[in-house]
């Protein structure tokens, strides 16, 4: 695919491991600044691990090992302190997983935590987070309300409202829709061509369509390897390899 | 997904009948002129019916298709392109019943000139027609190209025979409702090429995924 002048993120024969289990192969990736990138893929390719090593989410996890470089604005985030990659590098989950805490802490963890804002600047930043996650109209007057009173679709725009709190510069999405309903969902994608002019997008999903109408580029993985990387529009209108044309056909497997 | 498969199939079935008929009309038509034949331009009449219910149900079940199974990729390809083939047949069956109308108004007329061009251009154009089909059912572009390089000598063939038609008309004014009658039979011919035309380049962005209209993406 066209490489990027200066991508945000590129990874160079990246592999991993759980155990012996080799689950990436020699992922090589340039993911493109303020623009959204998708991966696709049937259950177990690796797209949902590759997503985790780019906030190094995996390390959680014992007995797992990765090899290669991913580099950050052209800095390798493996030797970087963790919190301050996941301070610039935020993650969304499948499962709306707010704190139980009330929808303005929710948003104020992340600033509080890293002495970001200023006491008399937090409820701006609050608004700014809710707002920029579309999430202020529907909360604005029950802010100190619990997170848990909201729906799952406004409490998943609440988690991306948290994660955008601290300014981060890639946002990763792991199946955000998953658990949402249609309408929930549309608000999510449509937060996404907002949310791409501050911040660089990933997202992981199993629903090819959402892939098509979100991303400006989709990869798609298959069996641990990165089968084929390219704009989203060349994809799903004319894939270059047989493997991604029988999935996204349906006449996989 | 095996469902999806068996609708696209009776989608191509449905176009294959489709096109069966057109070629079918062309050929009727042509013959009629050709062979002075009344009752073959009057079957070319009574068969538009049935291409024009069959253009319906095409649209039809490709805009269901499109709405209920979102395809991709060259399932994509193969929709949007059975749509265009569809107007283009439909369009050629049109020509066709031209041609059936200026063979019954020939059907008075003594032959005064060798109608020498017509077959020839007839042939031609027929070639085209069965060429691009062919190469829709068999997904062959090579096929499709060669479609598409036919179409200046279809052009060629008919500047000849306006020519010597204009000369035919020169010669006596009583030649003129004939020759009328025989320039409006290739230019219907030679739209028919047109059409042929766009589908050999709709199977090119069929098998391709390419645009070659207008010369938009190099033809070979």
């Amino acid at each position: 695919m066209a490489p990027s002048a200066c991508p945000k993120l590129k990874s160079i024969d990246l592999n991993f491991y759980y155990g012996t289990y080799k689950a990436l192969h020699g992922i090589s990736i340039e993911i493109h600044e303020r623009k959204v990138t998708a991966f696709i893929g049937p259950s177990g390719c690796g797209k949902s691990t590759f997503l985790r090593t780019m906030n190094r989410m995996n390390e959680a996890l014992r007995n797992t090992r990765v090899e290669g470089q991913l580099l950050l604005d052209g800095e390798d985030i493996f030797p970087m302190e963790v919190s301050g990659l996941r301070r610039r590098v935020g993650m969304v989950f499948q499962r709306p997983n707010p704190f139980p805490k009330s929808i303005y802490d929710n948003v104020a963890y992340g600033p509080r935590v890293n002495g970001s804002v200023r006491r008399g600047d937090m409820d701006a930043k609050v608004e700014q987070s809710l707002r920029g996650a579309a999430l202020w109209d529907e909360v604005k007057d029950k802010l100190h309300k619990s997170a848990f009173d909201l729906s799952g679709g406004q409490q998943q725009r609440l988690c991306i409202a948290r994660a955008l709190a601290v300014d981060p510069e890639v946002l990763l999405l792991d199946e955000p829709c998953s658990a949402l309903d249609p309408i929930a969902t549309s608000k999510i994608e449509e937060l996404l061509f907002e949310l791409k002019k501050i911040c660089t997008i990933v997202i992981v999903t199993h629903n090819m369509q959402q892939a098509a109408r979100v991303a400006d580029y989709t990869g798609f993985f298959l069996l641990g390897k990165l089968i084929e990387f390219a704009d989203t529009k060349v994809i799903f209108k004319n894939p270059t390899k047989k493997e991604t044309e029988d999935y996204i056909t349906g006449r996989f497997g | 997904m095996r469902h999806f498969v068996e609708e696209l199939e009776q989608l191509k079935s449905k176009l294959l009948e489709e096109s069966a008929l057109v070629e079918s009309a062309i050929y009727r038509s042509i013959t009629a002129v050709v062979q002075k034949d009344e009752a073959l331009a009057r079957d070319v009449l009574a068969n538009e019916v049935r291409i024009n219910q069959i253009e319906i149900e095409i649209d039809d079940a490709a805009v269901s298709l499109l709405a209920l199974q979102q395809p991709m990729a060259v399932d994509l390809r193969f929709i949007i392109s059975t749509i265009k083939i569809n107007n283009d047949l439909e369009r050629m069956g049109d020509l066709a019943v031209n041609i059936a109308e200026r063979a019954l108004s020939l059907l008075g007329e003594p032959v005064v000139k060798p109608m020498v061009d017509i077959p020839h251009i007839a042939a031609l154009v027929q070639s085209m027609v069965r060429k691009c089909l062919d190469s829709f059912v068999n997904r062959d572009a090579d096929l499709a190209r060669s479609v598409l390089s036919s179409d200046n000598a279809v052009d060629e063939l008919r500047n000849a025979s306006f020519h010597e038609l204009i000369s035919f008309m020169e010669r006596s004014p009583g030649n003129i409702r004939q020759a009328v009658d025989l320039l409006s039979v290739v230019r219907n011919l030679e739209r028919i090429a047109d059409h042929a035309t766009n589908i050999a380049e709709d199977v090119l962005f069929l098998t391709k995924g390419i645009d070659v209209r207008h010369h938009a993406e190099p033809r070979v």
